[in-house]
């Protein structure tokens, strides 16, 4: 048989149907709204082309700028967390005994098997005046308030004040951090995985403590998962939309969240189409600087 | 041994994981300033037994001292060893000084002396000049001695090499047998090398450790591990040997008389008390090839050429007789292209009764 990489006809017949699904469906999509975002907004929300940048101008005004800016700190605290939560996580996969990897690792990507609506609806069950996470602190409230009546100081504690949990930002971040840390743990396990072992001991027996084995030997060695993990989970993060709508407030609005509303209930595509490229454009941006350290650090990855 | 103070003190170590037993109540003594070898095939427990020294595993039962204190209760970082991995583990994110440092850095050794000793320790591995090179930027041969430096600049009691020549090609090997034996004379630290590689173990070490299956066979200098192996499995690993499996039919005035299928009866001098089934053996190059039956005294064996393997410094014969097929070295001493030994010659085998092996294990 031939080698089919070199027969042109057959590449071309298997490459069409994937190539023409992209062409009509992301590539063609993504120019019109790269045109639509020099476009301007008729008066009933049609779309007139144009040559303009005043969408771009709007996108750069200071309320805009404000979502833009809360979007990046909460992608960039989300990150933060993951890697907080997630190295542990992946150390202790990559380093269980064979035989625990596989089912750990299940564990791990087993919330991805349920829809992510109803996972992020269990989240407001759970954060919610009268959720669970209340109703527990509430039990846990009682039990003492009755323990001091025992002893003579009743209602010292007075009624239970549920706490404020849901629909702010921190509930934004909790729902990110859940959604998306797998992301960081599957890419950073399997840099881990791979790593020899030889390196950490090595470092032991010259005489390094465990601490700064996983300081100045692991976390090196570990680079490219960590920045393929921390790159991945802040994209995602930026670019979220569901999270912030179910779980955030009224001031936990994000980027994603406006470009929703312009496509909806503002009518306002082109403005809502500059959006989206300034956030694509974002997005490039993180993943050049990812290449260039990469670059810098060559043979260091391994 | 000149210094008898033992270094290294293996006390009846066993180490089970789960149930197989890698290490089976082993006991050694390693004396200051020994180059040692544990010598065996894989899967013998000499690697395991390496790690314990270092700290790597624990041992299931016994005790091992280092330096005369129990090593139970020390990390792998507080023992007075350093490893040279098989890999070598040269941190691929580090440069040659940074590398060789490493050790001295975590410790807190002052800068301006780690620069110094980093010096000269790449000084002892020549590989003074490299110290701005990275890993990738070297050969296996230079990752190797920066692996040795890092661990000599420690100026550890005991330096420890798991397998350290097994990926280095077969010249380099020779020339790395040679330096590390110069090195290890020059540091006079102690130096325990595990090895599969019997060469290496026989050329470079003073005393070498055969382990099989977890327990050691026999603990000897070389050329008496070679010339005296206390049982089969030493014998026949290390080396060539060619074992016959003979009866003892009798003893006399310090020799004991040896029925073997398809020989006469021969007389071996032998010490001790010997019965029943036991092993011969005799060791090719002893055997000595020629037209003639033997002079009195020799044992001698006819047979007939099958097959002769030529390495260029020697040839082995090998000649089919009546107790089986026995191996010939002849060493190729003149210079030339035709063979002393064709295929079907009628020969006869002869060694002295003094280089014959009896073994009773």
């Amino acid at each position: 048989m031939r080698d089919w990489r070199r027969d042109k006809l057959a590449f071309s017949v298997f490459a069409l149907p994937a190539t023409a699904w992209l062409v009509v469906f992301f590539t063609i999509p993504l120019v019109l709204i790269w045109v639509y975002s020099f476009a301007d907004r008729g008066p009933q929300g049609q779309v007139i082309v144009a040559l303009s940048l005043e969408n771009y101008q709007r996108a750069l005004e200071w309320i805009h700028l404000g979502i833009i800016w809360k979007s990046i700190w909460i992608a960039a605290i989300t990150t933060v967390l993951c890697l907080a939560l997630g190295f542990p996580l992946a150390m202790g996969i990559a380093f269980a005994p064979q035989r625990w990897k596989n089912p750990l690792l299940l564990l791990v990507i087993l919330p991805f098997w349920t829809n992510l609506l109803i996972r992020t609806y269990a989240w407001i069950a759970v954060l919610r005046t009268r959720g669970f996470l209340n109703s527990g602190l509430e039990w846990v409230y009682d039990r003492i308030d009755g323990a001091l009546g025992l002893i003579g100081l009743p209602d010292l504690l007075g009624p239970f004040q549920p706490l404020e949990l849901l629909y702010n930002t921190p509930a934004v971040i909790i729902g990110l951090v859940y959604v998306n840390l797998p992301f960081l743990v599957l890419p950073l396990y399997a840099t881990l995985e791979k790593l020899d072992k030889s390196y950490l001991e090595a470092s032991l027996d010259l005489g390094a403590s465990q601490w700064r084995t996983f300081v100045s030997v692991m976390t090196p060695l570990a680079l490219p998962g960590i920045v393929s993990g921390t790159l991945l989970v802040f994209i995602l993060s930026l670019g979220t939309y569901l999270t912030p709508d179910l779980l955030g407030g009224p001031d936990s609005e994000m980027i994603g969240n406006l470009i929703a509303r312009q496509f909806g209930a503002a009518r306002d595509w082109p403005f809502g189409s500059a959006l989206s490229f300034l956030l694509l454009y974002a997005v490039f941006l993180f993943l050049w600087l990812r290449a260039t350290v990469a670059t810098r650090s060559k043979g260091v990855g391994v | 041994m000149d210094n008898p103070k033992p270094i290294i003190s293996i006390r009846n170590v066993t180490k089970r994981f789960g149930s197989v037993v890698a290490v089976d109540d082993a006991c050694l003594d390693i004396a200051e300033g020994e180059f040692f070898a544990l010598l065996g095939p894989s899967g013998c427990g000499k690697t395991t037994l390496l790690r314990m020294l270092a700290g790597f595993e624990h041992p299931s039962e016994g005790d091992i001292l280092i330096g005369g204190q129990d090593m139970s209760d020390v990390d792998p970082n507080k023992r007075p060893v350093n490893m040279v991995f098989q890999s070598y583990a040269v941190f691929p994110h580090m440069s040659v000084a940074r590398n060789v440092g490493y050790g001295l850095r975590v410790t807190g050794v002052p800068a301006a002396e780690i620069k110094e000793r980093v010096g000269e320790a790449l000084a002892l591995v020549k590989l003074a000049g490299y110290e701005e090179r990275m890993p990738t930027q070297l050969s296996g041969g230079q990752r190797q001695r920066v692996a040795l430096a890092r661990a000599l600049v420690k100026r550890p009691k005991v330096l420890l090499l798991d397998e350290p020549l097994s990926a280095l090609d077969a010249k380099l090997r020779e020339a790395m047998q040679l330096e590390l034996v110069r090195l290890q004379q020059s540091v006079g630290i102690t130096f325990v090398i595990v090895t599969h590689d019997q060469d290496e173990a026989l050329s470079m070490a003073d005393r070498i450790a055969v382990m099989d299956s977890g327990q050691v066979r026999q603990v000897a200098p070389p050329a008496e591990l070679y010339e005296f192996p206390n049982s089969r499995f030493v014998a026949d690993f290390i080396g060539k040997m060619n074992l016959f499996a003979g009866r003892v039919a009798g003893a006399a005035d310090g020799r004991v008389l040896i029925e073997i299928q398809g020989m006469d009866r021969i007389a071996v001098p032998y010490g001790d008390q010997a019965r029943g089934e036991i092993g011969v053996a005799v060791r090719p190059e002893k055997i000595r090839l020629a037209p003639t039956p033997p002079t009195d005294g020799e044992i001698g064996l006819r047979g007939r050429v099958r097959e002769v393997a030529y390495y260029g410094d020697e040839s082995h014969v090998f000649l089919e007789t009546a107790a089986g097929v026995i191996t010939a070295n002849r060493p190729n001493a003149a210079r030339t292209t035709t063979p002393a030994v064709a295929l079907g010659d009628e020969l006869w085998a002869s060694w002295e009764p003094a280089d014959t092996l009896v073994l009773t294990e």
